[in-house]
């Protein structure tokens, strides 16, 4: 929003206040400014001049030779414009004279001499309008400087408008002066209003059918309006401020917004009857003053005449009953409107218009009144003749609460941590329109109505009030009281850490974050549709979008497809969430998982599974000091291949799975790399108590070494194997190890490393010889020989 | 005898010249010094000797092996020496500008910055909390004083999912509600203030370019305590900030309305690279809008069990929202915030630490 400094003096005294600093104080205390505009400080030396005559150009056809009365002197000049002829006065740049960038010199155009220039609103800055010459009141003297006629120079400001959301008092300049009178200490001018100067019954008849929609409905109906265009200062500030001149009644309804924050509306006059504020019964198309048809629905609240449709309430007027240059009678409406009904309409008519705007700010219902007070003041400063036809209708159904607020200076001190003296919260506070009631140092405060709509409410509220105008910068800091309590690790966190830092660092593998829903595209590239699975709100069964993920996989085989250049050899892990269906009460489960994917192009895929079982048994030792345990199982999702998919547990806790991926679905990745897949539930994980570390006294006695070649018939397990001597439970084993495994076609064979030791003597030949037998025997007892 | 000592020297020397290796020079040596060996068999002549003469030819002897020995050693270091000196000759100077494989992994970025915070607010007596990505109205909302008709709440800007009343959570406010009631209880027991700060990813349904994501990192924090003051949190956001940047930095407030908060502030901080004088980074403003922070709305708090109805002030604190990601953006000079969900192993692989 669009700010000018000369209209904030209309109603604060800035006189002697450094505008530049003024705002940047307001920055820091109300609202932010984006940007500050110098208008009119490159226009000089142009004045009132007026064109004595006018002939056609001999060697031009739309070029005039023009004699113009700059007051001093005649001056001779070739003009363009189609509006130039004898008799108007306009802007006249002479010779000397700044517009813009240009900088007027005596010259000739076509053969003649031209000394200076005639002016258009959009040479001088003031208007977009270069159609033609501007067009003076003929009673202005000639040569006298415009800028002395007309607020040519100005500041204007931006104001961010998403930080006054919560402040719909801000959305006028006079809600922006209040401030100004606050920051600078200085006095607010009321605004100049006019009361209702008719004296009879007749009224605009008005009805508010729906009373939780539409707050209150103001109205006034003029007259034998015969000015059809706003004076050149009231077009000056709407243009300054981002709206263009229209017509008189226009340029008025836009005025009182950017001055009260206040919209109305201007009916015309002839096609109005009787106001009625209700919601339509059933959907119908209605045409608005921008000429488009718009699709009204039954909870959109609508303003008719009887009947018929005439605006869309707080949004825009209808095309039929807009105000056209030549009406001489209006309606107007001044009417406050429920905040969300009008932003859900705007939204879902997709028009956005500044009336919405500040209507879903949630306005102060006081203002309509107002509003037509101040219409008043202006249209009959503007055309004294006008005649007020009816009083004042004022339909008023529902009211905000007035609000009181109790707050002492101790609250203050406590919740800013500071001094605040009395007498500044008191100086503070009347600025701000909240009269407070002074009791030694405890204060009543009403919230005034421009306040109260939602803004302000508790005592929390009312320190904002006194602190932004003290300003953060006057604070003096300070640490808290409160005791330091040093912060423990969760173990969450703990293990969360561990882990990337066992992947990151020992296996090199690179973390990434992949969404929370599945990219059917890229799924669909290497022949996977999503699980079905939880949706998010406003995607349809028919379309695979918006599905959450089932696991992380349906993430990541993508990525590696994706990736497949990178590097012949890669893992990739996250921890992140994925939704395993519904839960009992119907709602989504959703898991921390942690996701690794190893893919390489170097290896079998036998190595790298393998691999992959040392990483989950790496975890588990980390984390846990546990051994884990691995289960075949039939694949729950088609991409995990059907002879290697298992799921891990520790102890007996099922933690996640482990698995290589379909021929079918690894063929679309990869031609010739393999992916191993791991999904661990973090927790599940988290869940699984860690055995305490407990450290191994070593032996002062020797350990004797012992090496075992076995041959291994096709389907032993190593886990067959390792029960052998397991369920010996040799108290002198301490260790076996595996030396060597040999894996041809026919023949395998694994050497394993038997290491013996006692704690409290040295073994004797004979008796690791006995506990050797024995483990062969044990080993025999499966098909398991010594190899020859 | 004299004469075969002799004979035996000068033979010794001849062969000592011809040796060149360690091998030879042992043989050498045993041939000499070895039982069998030559000073051996001098010896043995000895016993032939007339007694008077036999300490005067034993000492000769001896004196023989002794001069043997040390020339055995002294030869022995030559040759040592001289077998060096060709191994290191041989060896090839090797270039260590070849390139090389570095097995190395990387972390997301987001991580990196999230563990430096973590580990800042970790010193500062904050606990670091998670907290779902799936949440319901009332945390993501109503219990953050969100009015119902809200415009975030619209569907344009959150994620609703199609089960009953959940969403994904937009912001990591989302987690202030379950933050209090878990450490609600120490505050009003033991004393033990609320210093809690809880990183999440976060989900705004936005159309995404090189400045939005609809999946970004936040990271939220809340101090709650007797007495706590909006003078305590603009200190303790400068101390705060000044060591995630590492440097002094300088901050101001302005107003900023968030309904969590009351009241709510935007903090700049002077503009790191041009120091406030303004320049195309801080938009020639001088001042980086860097988060959102305040003191806790009074309904916040009663939401969270902290305080009652009668007493809406008993406890006081404030809260702060940093942009993890964008965090992230400026630390590392990374423009286009898609990088983050990118999965390009090219990009990410570059972050291998801090």
């Amino acid at each position: 929003m669009y700010i000018s400094i000369n209209w904030i003096r209309d109603f604060v005294d800035l006189s002697g206040e450094d505008i530049e600093k003024l705002i940047q104080r307001f920055t820091l205390s109300t609202a932010e400014v984006e940007g500050i505009e110098y208008k009119g400080k490159d226009v000089e030396n142009v004045v009132v001049g007026e064109i004595l005559t006018c002939e056609a150009h001999p060697d031009s056809d739309h070029l005039h030779l023009l004699t113009v009365d700059g007051g001093n002197e005649v001056y001779k000049v070739v003009c363009g414009a189609p509006n130039a002829r004898a008799g108007i006065k306009t802007a006249f740049a002479k010779p000397g004279a700044r517009v813009g960038k240009l900088v007027i010199k005596p010259t000739v155009l076509r053969g003649q001499e031209s000394n200076g220039m005639c002016c258009s609103g959009k040479e001088l800055g003031i208007s977009d309008d270069h159609s033609g010459i501007l067009e003076l009141d003929e009673s202005l003297i000639n040569g006298t400087d415009l800028k002395t006629l007309f607020p040519i120079e100005d500041i204007i400001f931006e104001v961010d408008n998403k930080s006054l959301t919560n402040r719909p008092d801000l959305w006028g300049h006079y809600g922006i002066a209040r401030e100004f009178a606050a920051l600078t200490k200085k006095p607010l001018k009321p605004l100049p209003i006019m009361e209702d100067p008719y004296d009879g019954p007749e009224r605009v008849p008005v009805e508010i059918k729906n009373d939780t929609l539409a707050y209150r409905y103001t109205s006034l109906r003029v007259e034998n309006i015969k000015k059809h265009e706003s004076p050149m200062e009231m077009q000056i500030r709407l243009f300054y401020c981002g709206t263009r001149a229209i017509n008189l009644l226009a340029d008025l309804t836009n005025y009182l917004m950017l001055e009260l924050g206040q919209p109305t509306h201007a009916f015309d006059g002839n096609k109005i009857t009787k106001i009625i504020v209700d919601t339509p019964k059933e959907s119908f198309t209605f045409q608005t003053l921008d000429g488009n048809d718009r699709e009204i629905t039954p909870d959109t609240l609508m303003i008719y005449d009887n009947d018929t449709p005439v605006a869309i309430a707080g949004i825009m007027g209808g095309l039929d009953s807009e105000i056209v240059e030549d009406t001489d009678s209006v309606v107007l409406e001044s009417a406050n409107f429920e905040a969300v009904c009008i932003r859900k309409s705007a939204t879902r008519l997709g028009l956005r218009t500044d009336a919405s705007a500040r209507y879903e700010k949630t306005l102060d219902p006081e203002l309509t009144m107002l509003a037509a007070k101040r219409f008043i003041k202006l249209i009959s400063d503007i055309d004294p003749d006008c005649r007020f036809v009816t009083g004042i209708t004022d339909v008023y159904p529902t009211h905000y609460p007035a609000l009181t607020v109790e707050i002492d200076k101790a609250f203050v001190d406590r919740y800013t941590g500071i001094d605040i003296s009395p007498d500044r919260i008191e100086e503070t506070l009347n600025a701000l329109g909240f009269a407070p009631e002074r009791n030694e140092e405890s204060f009543i405060c009403h919230v005034p109505s421009y306040r109260a709509t939602k803004d302000v409410s508790m005592k929390a509220d009312i320190v904002e009030e006194i602190t932004r105008i003290f300003g953060y910068d006057n604070f003096e800091i300070k640490t808290t009281r409160s005791p330091l309590i040093p912060a423990k690790t969760t173990r969450r966190r703990y293990e969360e850490n561990q882990i990337k830092d066992l992947l990151v660092k020992t296996y090199a593998m690179h973390e990434v974050h992949t969404r929370i829903w599945c990219d059917p595209d890229e799924l669909r590239n290497i022949g996977l549709t999503p699980e079905d699975n939880v949706r998010l709100l406003g995607s349809s069964d028919e379309q695979d979008t918006g599905i959450l993920r089932t696991t992380l996989m349906e993430s990541f085989l993508p990525l590696i497809y994706n990736n497949r250049n990178y590097q012949p050899d890669f893992g990739v892990f996250e921890i992140g969430r994925a939704v395993h269906g519904l839960n009992a009460e119907g709602t989504a489960d959703e898991r921390r998982m942690l996701g690794i994917a190893l893919y390489s192009k170097t290896k079998n895929e036998k190595t790298l599974y393998i691999e992959a079982v040392g990483l989950i048994n790496a975890i588990a030792d980390e984390l846990k000091h546990e051994k884990v345990s691995y289960q075949k199982t039939e694949p729950v999702h088609v991409w995990q291949h059907p002879k290697n998919t298992v799921r891990v547990s520790i102890g007996k806790t099922e933690i996640g799975m482990l698995n290589t991926v379909h021929p079918k679905t690894l063929s679309k990745i990869s031609k010739n790399g393999v992916i191993v897949c791991i999904e661990i539930d973090m927790d599940k994980l988290l869940s699984v108590e860690p055995v305490a570390f407990a450290f191994d006294e070593p032996s002062r006695f020797p350990a004797v070494e012992y090496d075992l070649s076995l041959l291994l018939k096709d389907g032993v397990r190593f886990e067959d194997i390792e029960k052998c001597w397991q369920a010996l439970e040799i108290k002198a084993l301490k260790n076996v190890s595996v030396v060597d495994i040999y894996d041809a076609e026919l023949v395998k064979s694994v050497t394993l490393r038997f290491v013996f030791c006692l704690d409290d003597r040295t073994l004797t030949g004979e008796e690791v010889q006995e506990h050797i037998d024995a483990i062969l025997e044990k080993l025999s007892g499966i098909g398991v020989k010594l190899k020859a | 005898m004299k004469e075969m000592i002799k004979k035996q020297k000068e033979l010794f020397y001849q062969k000592l010249r011809e040796v060149n290796d360690i091998n030879s020079l042992e043989a050498l040596r045993l041939d000499f010094l070895s039982k069998k060996g030559q000073i051996s068999a001098l010896m043995k002549e000895l016993s032939k000797i007339p007694n008077e003469k036999k300490k005067e030819y034993g000492q000769m002897i001896n004196s023989f092996k002794q001069e043997l020995s040390d020339q055995f050693e002294g030869r022995k270091e030559e040759i040592l020496n001289l077998q060096e000196k060709l191994m290191i000759e041989n060896t090839e100077s090797y270039d260590e500008s070849l390139p090389t494989k570095n097995p190395c992994g990387s972390y997301h970025p987001i991580t990196l910055v999230q563990r430096e915070l973590e580990d800042i607010f970790e010193s500062m007596g904050f606990d670091v909390e998670d907290y779902n990505e799936i949440v319901d109205d009332y945390h993501c909302f109503e219990a953050l004083n969100i009015p119902r008709f809200h415009p975030a709440r619209d569907m344009q800007d959150t994620y609703y999912l199609t089960t009953p009343n959940q969403l994904l959570k937009s912001h990591t406010s989302a987690a202030q509600n379950a933050i209090l009631r878990k450490y609600g209880p120490a505050l009003k027991e033991s004393g033990r203030p609320i210093r809690a700060v809880f990183p999440g990813r976060c989900f705004r349904n936005e159309a995404i370019d090189a400045s939005h994501e609809n999946t970004f990192f936040q990271m939220e924090g809340i101090m709650v305590d007797k007495d706590i003051s909006i003078s305590n949190l603009i200190f303790f956001m400068k101390t705060m900030l000044s060591e995630v940047f590492g440097r002094e930095v300088t901050v101001r407030l302005r107003p900023g309305f968030f309904p969590f908060v009351e009241p709510g502030f935007e903090l700049d901080i002077k503009c790191l690279i041009c120091g406030g004088e303004g320049c195309s980074s801080c938009k020639n403003s001088g001042w980086l809008e860097l988060c959102p922070c305040g003191m806790i709305h009074p309904n916040v708090l009663k939401h969270g069990g902290i305080n009652s109805e009668e007493d809406p002030f008993e406890y006081t604190g404030f809260a702060f929202g940093l942009g993890l990601t964008r965090l992230a953006m400026m630390k590392y000079g990374v423009r286009d915030i898609r990088a983050f969900n990118s999965g390009d192993l090219g990009t990410l692989s570059q972050f291998v630490s801090r």
